[in-house]
């Protein structure tokens, strides 16, 4: 071992140190010397002195790469422990070999690797960092260096300021001196990285040293601000970022730099340059809050001047988009301009002195003097808008940090702005502006008008933020605050006749924007705060309430009206303070909701309805009231519809309903509301048509309208319960109507007031949870099906989802009362097909026809269809909880489908058949085949997630891979050619609704089908959709690479097929998926579809002149694509 | 031997934004200038000197086109960069044989150079014209592959 060792690591270093090297092998060479050591193979001294040669020889290439190895060694050693007396000769060397130029790199990074060790494996002594710095500051002329080198050196000096501030104390000026010799001049983005944190390092710790020598320092630093690349390339944002908050940590690193620092980012504040501007706004602030009010104070006055000419003698700011509905003083400030007003907030934070500058500015109180000019809003330019608009933002930056500024602000700003108003304190008699109405003497300065409701609107914020909810004491003994109560009064008064003034006439009017804001502003001041009375404050709201509910004729004064009620319903829950809360709620909730019921105010009720809603949406407790005040409503109409009927109240009704389900459940649901909501509209629908049945009966018209808008409503609020209160709804539900068909004795009876309750039921049935038991079950689904057999859809509904939801078996005590899934399928196929589970052995043979079992209840082809229709949803229920039963309805499905006089399935039947006419048997074939659209598709009415069904994942798949080889056998078999169109018709539908991944699988065996399908189908007007539909599925496999392969054999066959839709008439959209699908044939391989190019271009050579232009496009599209197969051009 | 370009240095201008259609299936599905321009790709037909389109050596403009439903007229009206430009015959066989491989065959298209924009104004506009003329010059294999290469070049 001891003799082989050295042998190895000697190769390494032989490796290392060879001309021919690359770097790969050469770090490869320095991990497994690491290595070693790591280990205790090998110890330190060793490896040295088996250097010796390498680290001493006059070969000046040779030692610097023996001195790189043994410094990259060490880098990789940091964690290892060696010994001071290992780490002080070591460090030695190196600072020795610092002189060494020709050899520099190993002997900078042998230092840094030293000095960089952790206090627990061995660190550099004080005394010899001082020697390395001494001896860096002898030797280094770091500016001469390569970049590498210079960067290495920079990182060199910042770990020794950073590690051993002790050892370079002692130092003194040199260090200073040495580090502006060693920074002036570079130039490189990374090395000035380093050099930015030098100087801030040297600024926070070494400000002794720093004294006489800051200026030079800064002199070098201040060339680089603003950071700026003269050749910008793409990626230097980043880097051009990160540079730039280096630069101003080291600015702000000490105080002693403000001298320096803030004349020059002053004097660059006056560049033309937007960018550099906002560079030193920015470090102005920043170096504002590290410097000191102390310090500042004296750049306090050029500052402000500095900060007028930005904002206010040349504000730039552009009218934002939105500006018109915001009162057309919505103005976008430049970056300039944002960032000016945080340098005077972070200033004014700091000193309270600076506000003085500004409240006694000249040109400021000159404009706020001059307010005169600014009377009418529109005769305002556009730059006097920009400088009313700077104003009111610094003197709103002004009063919201403090108590105290705010107090300055005000007493300087306040009453000019009341002279202005015209407006004075005001004395208890006085009522100038209410008494005398409509009458409007003032016109309203405008200017002071947006001032003062700017500053209202500082305070509030201050006042809020200071708050917090919990009242503060101190208020009313500030100066601000006992001005503004001694004017809240008239200024309220004077907002008030500014809205009823005919200034509000005119829509997007800019007076009425800023007096509903002013009001706003007024009424959201915390419940603690004085100027603002309870009376002051009820007839804000009222003023508001009376605009909502009256005013609709004004939009815009009525939305920004309503929207100022609901910031102040909000800011009442933020801070659920008692007095405001009880005002809200009994001059606006109550009011509104009010509104509701009555049908004599001038308001649409979809206005009345929106109100209602959204000021309901601030609160839960006024949520509550609204909902109560909409149940009222439709109790009211629902008794009223017995004596007088009209088409008014209908779509009232509708309207309410719709309210209740699209915006009222889902907003309880979202919050997490009580359920008693839900339930109790679904009680009270019940009781309502309980109590009904003493009255007349027949004026309930089954309304279409009125009767679906309570059904979505009845399943909404039915979805949306627990399962407890549904058994409460259901068994109430079940009590009304079992008592009214015990009046009639007649179940499935089709007056208009029974299909009512039939419908409402099956509504309640449809939104079920599965875990709801259902009380007795045999008579509700006796009533389903005989009123489904009546025509009666939402019955067929709730059979769906009662099939998808009952139980399989029931389970527990109550047994009697429940019912099992078994036992409702047996009644249901007992009555459509006259099969039960026990005897269905004849059901399936493979032909899949088994018409023998098929009792025609009735001669009644009408009734025949409803049978169709409902064995359509139970199927879906069926096929959607994935029960074996589907099979069998899809039997009976498929011969309903196949019912053709010709066919000789159903030869027995003849005679039967023969007592329809053929276009009954047509109509009951198409509603056959159309039931397979219902069992695919999803349905908004039921079986959804809504409203709880069960749904088995890939039903959907399972479905298609079960049916598609019965049709294709069936397909085959069929002679007769409208059975064929049938059947491709039922296969349409289910092909149209399967997730695409199904259908490429079996892509090969479908596409000769669904060719032949188009091709059958398209001799009918009628079948337009289902055409488009299977077009749609070619297009996907066409897209698809699995697909594709299986479209290369039948290539020929799609474009003579796809080219004939290309000229179908009855519809855009199959004309333009056919010729998109065309493009898509277009990618199949050229040897198979060159023959068909010329084809392909002479039928959309017709599509060129098609009456619809997307077509044209396409058709452009798709010659294009055609042409490029070949030679490039079109000739054929 | 090489003749050198005949305009070295044409000014380029920007490539404008297509123009989306409001999607109104009720909308009047006419012809009209936009969509022979725009849609039927007439201004990403390239420069037979230059790498650009039509378009952004603002050969063609929409403006520049106009449409008579009712006759089944159409005047397409293109500047050359340059008074003397040779290929200012070329450009206009470029848009006779895009129109009519892209366009309905019943409309009449009447393609001419602005009026002043060349010196043989008249001369030019006659070739275009010509039926026979148009035929002969794409008899021409030379011309024939000029042509192509404009119009289906994946350049731009």
């Amino acid at each position: 071992m001891e003799t082989r060792a050295p042998v190895q690591w000697i190769k390494h270093i032989e490796q290392y140190v060879k001309s021919s090297a690359t770097p790969s092998q050469q770090a490869a060479s320095v991990d497994a010397v690491a290595t070693l050591i790591k280990n205790d193979t090998l110890t330190l001294e060793a490896l040295v002195r088996g250097m010796e040669m390498y680290l001493t020889t006059t070969d000046s290439i040779i030692r610097s790469r023996g001195i790189l190895l043994l410094g990259e060694i060490l880098e990789q050693l940091t964690s290892k422990p060696l010994n001071s007396t290992s780490i002080s000769s070591l460090i030695g060397f190196f600072t020795e070999r610092l002189a060494d130029w020709k050899a520099l790199r190993g002997a900078i990074v042998g230092c840094l690797a030293l000095l960089r060790r952790q206090n627990d494996s061995g660190i550099v002594t004080d005394s010899e960092a001082k020697a390395v710095a001494q001896s860096y500051l002898q030797n280094l002329q770091v500016q001469s260096l390569g970049q590498h080198d210079r960067k290495l050196s920079f990182q060199l000096m910042e770990c020794l300021l950073d590690r051993y501030p002790g050892a370079i104390e002692d130092l003194g000026d040199n260090i200073v001196y040495g580090i502006c010799e060693a920074i002036d001049g570079e130039k490189d983005p990374q090395c000035l990285l380093i050099v930015f944190r030098i100087v801030e390092i040297l600024g926070r710790s070494y400000s002794g040293p720093l004294e006489e020598f800051e200026g030079d320092l800064l002199e070098i630093l201040g060339s680089y601000f603003p950071i700026h690349f003269t050749h910008p390339k793409g990626e230097d944002d980043g880097v051009k970022r990160e540079l730039s908050r280096a630069l101003m940590l080291a600015f702000a690193s000490t105080p002693i730099f403000e001298p320096f620092v803030i004349p020059l980012l002053l004097e660059k504040l006056s560049s033309s340059l937007p960018s550099a501007k906002v560079e030193s706004l920015r470090y102005l602030s920043y170096c504002t809050t590290e410097y000191g009010p102390y310090r500042m104070a004296m750049h306090d006055e050029t500052l402000w001047s500095c900060l007028k000419e930005v904002t206010y003698i040349s504000p730039q700011s552009t009218l934002a988009m939105e500006s018109e509905s915001m009162g057309g003083m919505n103005f976008q400030e430049s970056d300039v301009m944002k960032q000016a007003f945080i340098l005077l907030q972070e200033v004014i934070r700091q000193s309270g002195d600076f506000i003085s500058l500004i409240i006694g500015d000249n040109d400021i109180l000159l404009f706020l003097n001059s307010l005169n000019q600014y009377k009418e809003f529109d005769a305002i330019p556009v730059q006097d808008k920009q400088r009313l608009h700077a104003v009111g933002h610094i003197l709103t930056t002004c009063a919201k940090p403090s108590v105290a500024l705010c107090n300055k602000v005000f007493k300087s700003v306040f009453p000019l702005l009341m002279d202005h108003l015209e407006l004075s304190v005001a004395k208890p008699s006085e009522n100038s502006y209410l008494d005398e109405d409509c009458v409007c003497p003032v016109k309203f300065n405008f200017g002071a008008l947006y001032l003062c409701v700017e500053l209202l609107a500082a305070c509030r914020y201050m006042t809020v933020s200071l708050d917090n909810c919990t009242s503060v004491p101190g208020f009313s003994d500030q100066t601000w605050c006992a001005m503004l109560s001694d004017f809240s009064k008239s200024l309220v008064e004077a907002f008030i006749s500014l809205l009823r003034s005919s200034v509000a006439d005119k829509p997007q009017s800019a007076y009425v924007y800023f007096g509903v804001k002013g009001l706003q502003v007024l009424a959201t001041f915390p419940e603690s705060f004085p100027p603002v009375s309870k009376s002051i404050y009820d007839k804000i709201l009222l003023e508001l309430v009376s605009i909502v509910t009256s005013d609709c004729s004004k939009a815009f004064l009525w939305t920004l009206a309503l929207k100022a009620l609901v910031e102040i319903g909000c800011f009442i829950d933020k801070c659920p303070d008692s007095e405001k809360a009880v005002s809200f709620e009994s001059i606006v909730v109550e009011k509104i909701v009010s509104l509701i019921s009555s049908d004599d105010s001038a308001l649409p009720s979809s206005l009345k309805l929106q109100a209602a809603f959204e000021i309901g949406a601030t609160r839960k407790v006024f949520m509550l009231t609204v909902a109560q005040g909409l149940d009222e409503a439709i109790n009211t109409i629902f008794s009223e519809k017995n004596d007088h009927w009209n088409p008014e109240s209908d779509k009232l009704m509708v309207k309410l309903l719709d309210t209740y389900s699209q915006k009222v459940l889902p907003w309880f649901l979202e919050i997490g509301g009580p359920e008693e909501i839900p339930l109790n509209f679904a009680l009270s629908i019940w009781d309502m048509i309980e109590n009904r049945r003493s009255l007349n009966l027949n004026p309930l018209e089954p309304t279409s309208d009125v009767l679906g808008a309570t059904m979505t409503a009845m399943k909404k609020a039915v979805g949306s319960c627990s399962k407890e209160s549904q058994e409460i709804i259901i068994n109430k539900a079940f009590g009304v109507l079992f008592s009214r068909l015990q009046q009639t004795h007649n179940l499935g009876n089709s007056s208009g007031r029974d299909e009512w309750l039939t419908s409402l039921f099956a509504s309640v049935v449809i939104a079920l949870r599965p875990q709801t038991n259902i009380p007795n079950g045999k008579m509700i689904l006796q009533l389903f099906i005989i009123s489904l057999l009546n025509g009666h859809i939402p019955s067929a509904h709730a059979l769906g989802s009662l099939v998808n939801k009952l139980p399989l078996e029931i389970t527990g005590m109550d047994s009697s009362r429940s019912f099992s899934l078994n036992e409702a399928l047996d009644m249901i196929f007992h009555n459509f097909i006259g099969t039960s589970r026990y005897d269905n052995t004849s059901v399936n043979d493979g032909s899949g026809v088994n018409i023998s079992s098929l009792r025609l209840n009735t001669l009644r082809i009408q009734s025949e269809i409803n049978t169709v229709i409902g064995l359509a949803w139970i199927g879906k229920g069926l096929l959607m909880r994935g029960h074996e039963k589907v099979k069998d309805v899809t039997m009976a499905l498929l011969s309903f489908l196949m019912l053709d006089r010709e066919a000789a399935v159903v030869k027995q039947f003849q005679n039967l058949i023969e007592e329809f006419d053929e276009e009954d048997v047509h109509r009951l074939m198409i509603c056959a085949g159309d039931a397979f659209c219902i069992i695919m598709s999803d349905s908004e009415e039921c079986l959804n997630r809504t409203y709880h069904a069960i749904i088995r994942p890939l039903y959907k798949q399972r479905f298609f891979s079960t049916i598609m080889p019965i049709f294709l056998s069936l397909v085959v078999k069929s002679e007769s050619s409208l059975l064929r169109s049938m059947l491709y018709r039922a296969f349409a539908h289910v092909l149209s609704d399967t997730p695409t991944t199904a259908i490429l699988l079996e892509a090969k065996k479908l596409l000769p089908m669904l060719l032949d399908c188009l091709s059958m189908l398209s001799k009918d007007v009628m079948n337009k959709k289902i055409i488009y539909n299977v077009l749609l599925v070619i297009s996907g496999i066409l897209l698809e690479k699995n697909g594709q392969e299986a479209a290369v054999e039948n290539a020929p066959s799609i474009v003579d097929q796809l080219i004939e839709l290309t000229a179908y008439s009855h519809m855009m959209a199959v004309r333009e998926t056919a010729i998109q699908c065309l493009v898509a044939v277009s990618e199949l391989p050229h040897a198979r579809i060159y023959p068909l190019r010329t084809k392909v271009l002479r039928a959309t050579s017709k599509a060129l002149d098609d009456p619809k232009r997307i077509v044209r496009q396409e058709a452009v599209r798709c010659r294009q694509a055609w042409a490029s197969i070949a030679t490039r051009s079109l000739h054929f | 031997m090489t003749l050198g370009l005949i305009n070295a240095n044409p000014v380029v201008h920007a490539k404008k934004e297509r123009i989306a259609r409001t999607d109104d299936p009720h909308a009047d599905d006419a012809v009209d200038p936009l969509e022979i321009y725009d849609i039927l790709y007439v201004r990403d037909i390239r420069d037979p000197e230059h790498p650009y389109s039509l378009e952004q050596l603002s050969v063609l403009s929409e403006e520049s086109i106009t449409v008579d439903e009712k006759l089944g007229r159409i005047l397409i009206t293109f500047t050359p960069t340059i008074q003397h430009c040779s290929m200012a015959t070329v450009i206009g066989l470029c848009l006779r044989e895009k129109l009519k491989d892209y366009f309905p065959p019943h409309f009449k298209v009447d393609i001419k150079v602005a009026p002043g924009s060349h010196a043989n104004e008249e001369s030019v506009n006659k070739q275009l014209n010509d039926k026979e003329r148009v035929a002969a010059a794409l008899e021409n294999p030379n011309l024939r592959q000029l042509v192509d290469e404009c119009l289906y070049s994946s350049e731009l």
